[in-house]
């Protein structure tokens, strides 16, 4: 092992690690809002970069009639949860959310796609189809366990997940893709060759993070889902839609992991089931960080991707058992250091 | 009423195994999901072209998918013979499936072709493995054919990074006999999963070993990360690949970086180009004609092929079992299983199998060509 290889393996681990940091906080974003541990977070990224690279190559992604059945199921589902409480206000909300907005997407895909837009449109164009995805699973799958047990929203959450790799293999087929890259250029440091895309993916992930702080920090909604994080109850006492946070929750996860699909893509061929592996090590860092914290998630992601980057080097057999090795130890000392708490 | 319904009830189930009977019935369990759908998926669709009555008796194919799960595998085996009690087995589409289903086949003496690729499915033969054929090269040819070629073409140093799986260690230990035999020396061995995202580590190792070539031994478009990656990485020797590559969608996926490697594969991949004295030619063009027309052009794998030949294989030996037995019975099943066995010199579209007590694959080195990459297409190399 030289400086060069050493270089070469953190820049490695550094850009992977973005992508798990990314996930890592949605994970806990979502959990801390909802209590959902969130397994479905890997199918997002791998319908993102399937979706990415099929608009990419001119072709209408199969995604797209998923968001739209979603959308319906979605529509009916709230139809059922405010059968006795509907006003048409809030009907007409419900329609938009879960049936102009599909309609609408569809529309500008099917319009656009075969066109062959160039990368940020058709990148704009897939995170439209795959965010709404996430709310739509929240009305479909949770909203209606919304009080039950971590454990109840646990196997619901493997529900989905199950559900969402089978319809991938459906809509998008067994075989992987790749998607055209954000930017070609090619940078020079050293012995370093960074690509244009590593710095895309780095720097979406810094400015996601800064944009999700200001969030919290400085907007209502924001300050809505700390505070359903912090007290459910409280929250609702003082006047806070839970469900509505709990869809805010989900929005942001869907884009976050469509997100993130779309900035790998062009890095690594993707499959319909690739995503549950890259979310797992998005949950082993959100684990590490105690699922409540967002920067100790965010600096274990980075260690995750550099373990995972000099394990490949060092023991190539044994890189996924090193990675989920990392989990023991931290599950250990938190046992220990914790007390006991009921639910 | 419900007494008229249950005597009807009665009255179908009495027929019911008259008219079973009557037809030959072949169960089929393979991957069209889970990770080797890739495989599952041409696998199927090649069945639904197989031809529905066969010496005049009708044939239904029962096609069940076992997600390569081993234990699904083994369920639908058992389903298949305990349920629809079929005449013969095809599957499963992967080794560790195909392995589990050994046991299956003989303890309830049915016969099996697997469409799975290691030789340890039929060597050594035994009493179990006795029952079973299968239809894919065994990976042994194919590893003796890239040292062959490597031997001709200098190459004196391998680099080796393969699946972390089943495939993965058994080219390994193949290329490794292989290799040996031609006195090329292996450098550098690394291992990758399927679903990887990245496999710099690997790919700087077997960059610093500084090896003639590399033999990258994965299956499908997943084959194409750690060659895109040495080409990132500007290593300057030749590529092999292995005939798990040979699919379409690799070259999609793989672009220009994969311009110039060189594999074994079966010869249906380039069927088009093979001679016309070449027996094989035919039938690989007659199965690429039916298999586009039903799914499109373009769509043609090579691995649903595995599956045609099955077919090919007991569409010879069902009308030689029918002389001397009644499909649905065990006298049956073992005349099938002795009729594959005694088929020779048939044409199938990946070679020309002639079976024997001892080798159940039947194939020789007419059953690999060597193909190389151009411009983003398959090229026999002479």
């Amino acid at each position: 092992m030289d400086a060069d290889i050493f270089l070469i393996l953190v820049q490695d681990g550094i850009v992977n690690g973005a992508v798990y940091a990314l996930l890592a906080l949605s994970l806990v974003l979502v959990f801390a809002v909802t209590r959902v541990i969130l397994i479905p977070q890997g199918e997002l990224v791998a319908y993102g970069a399937l979706t990415y690279a099929a608009i990419g190559t001119g072709k209408i992604p199969g995604s797209l009639w998923l968001l739209d059945a979603l959308g319906i199921a979605a529509c009916l589902a709230g139809l059922v949860a405010a059968r006795r409480t509907l006003r048409p206000a809030a009907l007409l909300q419900l329609a938009t959310e879960t049936l102009l907005v599909p309609a609408a997407v569809t529309a500008l895909v099917l319009l656009l796609a075969p066109r062959s837009p160039d990368v940020l449109l058709s990148a704009a164009l897939s995170l439209a189809v795959v965010t709404p995805m996430a709310p739509y699973l929240y009305r479909i799958a949770f909203q209606p366990l919304a009080e039950a047990s971590v454990l109840v929203l646990l196997i619901a959450s493997l529900g989905v997940h199950l559900a969402l790799v089978g319809l991938g293999l459906v809509f998008f087929g067994p075989e992987g893709y790749r998607a055209p890259a954000f930017s070609d250029a090619r940078l020079t440091v050293g012995p370093l060759t960074i690509p244009g895309q590593a710095i895309w993916i780095v720097g979406v992930t810094l400015a996601l993070m800064a944009a999700l702080a200001l969030f919290f920090n400085h907007t209502l909604s924001g300050k809505a889902l700390q505070a359903t994080a912090v007290n459910r109850l409280g929250a609702r006492l003082v006047g806070i839609a839970t469900s509505l946070s709990g869809r805010i929750a989900f929005l942001m996860a869907g884009a976050i992991g469509a997100l993130s699909g779309i900035l790998i893509a062009p890095l690594t061929t993707i499959y319909y089931d690739s995503g549950f592996l890259i979310g797992l090590k998005g949950f082993v860092a959100a684990i590490i960080g105690g699922l409540v914290s967002y920067p100790l998630a965010a600096l274990a992601a980075i260690l995750v991707g550099c373990v995972e980057a000099f394990s490949s080097f060092y023991a190539s057999a044994f890189k996924e058992v090193i990675v989920f090795t990392i989990i023991i130890p931290v599950l250990l000392w938190r046992s220990l250091r914790a007390h006991q708490e009921d639910e | 009423m419900r007494r008229r319904l249950a005597l009807m009830l009665l009255a179908a189930t009495a027929f019911a195994p008259a008219g079973a009977m009557a037809q030959v019935k072949i169960g089929v369990t393979i991957s069209t999901t889970g990770p080797a759908a890739s495989l599952g998926v041409p696998q199927r669709n090649s069945i639904a072209l197989m031809p529905t009555e066969i010496a005049g008796q009708k044939v239904e194919w029962i096609v069940l998918d076992d997600g390569a799960d081993s234990t699904k595998a083994v369920a639908n085996a058992r389903k298949l013979i305990d349920e629809n009690n079929v005449d013969a087995l095809i599957g499963s589409s992967t080794t560790p499936a195909s392995l589990a289903l050994i046991d299956v086949a003989a303890e309830k003496k049915v016969p099996m072709i697997s469409l799975a690729a290691s030789a340890r499915l039929i060597q050594p033969m035994d009493a179990a493995r006795n029952w079973v054929f299968k239809t894919p090269q065994n990976d042994s040819l194919m590893a003796d054919a890239i040292a062959a070629h490597m031997a001709a073409n200098g190459v004196k140093t391998v680099g080796f990074i393969g699946f972390n799986d089943a495939y993965g260690d058994g080219w390994l230990t193949e290329a490794t006999r292989a290799f040996k035999a031609k006195n090329i020396e292996i450098v550098a061995t690394e291992k990758y999963a399927r679903a990887d995202t990245s496999v710099t580590g690997q790919v700087l190792k077997l960059v610093a070993a500084k090896p003639d070539a590399i033999l990258i031994a994965g299956a499908g478009t997943p084959a194409a990360l750690p060659q895109k990656t040495l080409h990132e990485r500007n290593y300057a020797g030749k590529y092999y690949q292995t005939h798990g590559v040979a699919n379409a969608d690799f070259l999609r996926v793989g672009g220009k970086d994969v311009d110039g490697t060189v594999l074994p594969a079966g010869p249906i991949l380039v069927a088009a180009q093979l001679p016309d004295s070449n027996p094989i030619k035919s039938v690989a063009l007659d199965y690429v004609k039916k298999y586009e027309a039903a799914q499109g052009p373009g769509t043609v794998a090579t691995f649903g092929a595995h599956a045609y030949d099955a077919a090919i294989l007991l569409e010879g030996a069902i009308p030689v079992a029918l002389k001397s037995a009644k499909p649905g019975t065990p006298e049956f099943r073992a005349a099938l299983r002795n009729a594959l066995e005694a088929e020779h010199n048939v044409v199938l579209t990946h070679g020309i199998a002639t079976m024997s007590a001892t080798d159940h694959n039947g194939f020789d080195d007419r059953a690999r060509v060597m193909v190389t990459i151009q411009n983003g297409a398959w090229k026999l190399l002479p």
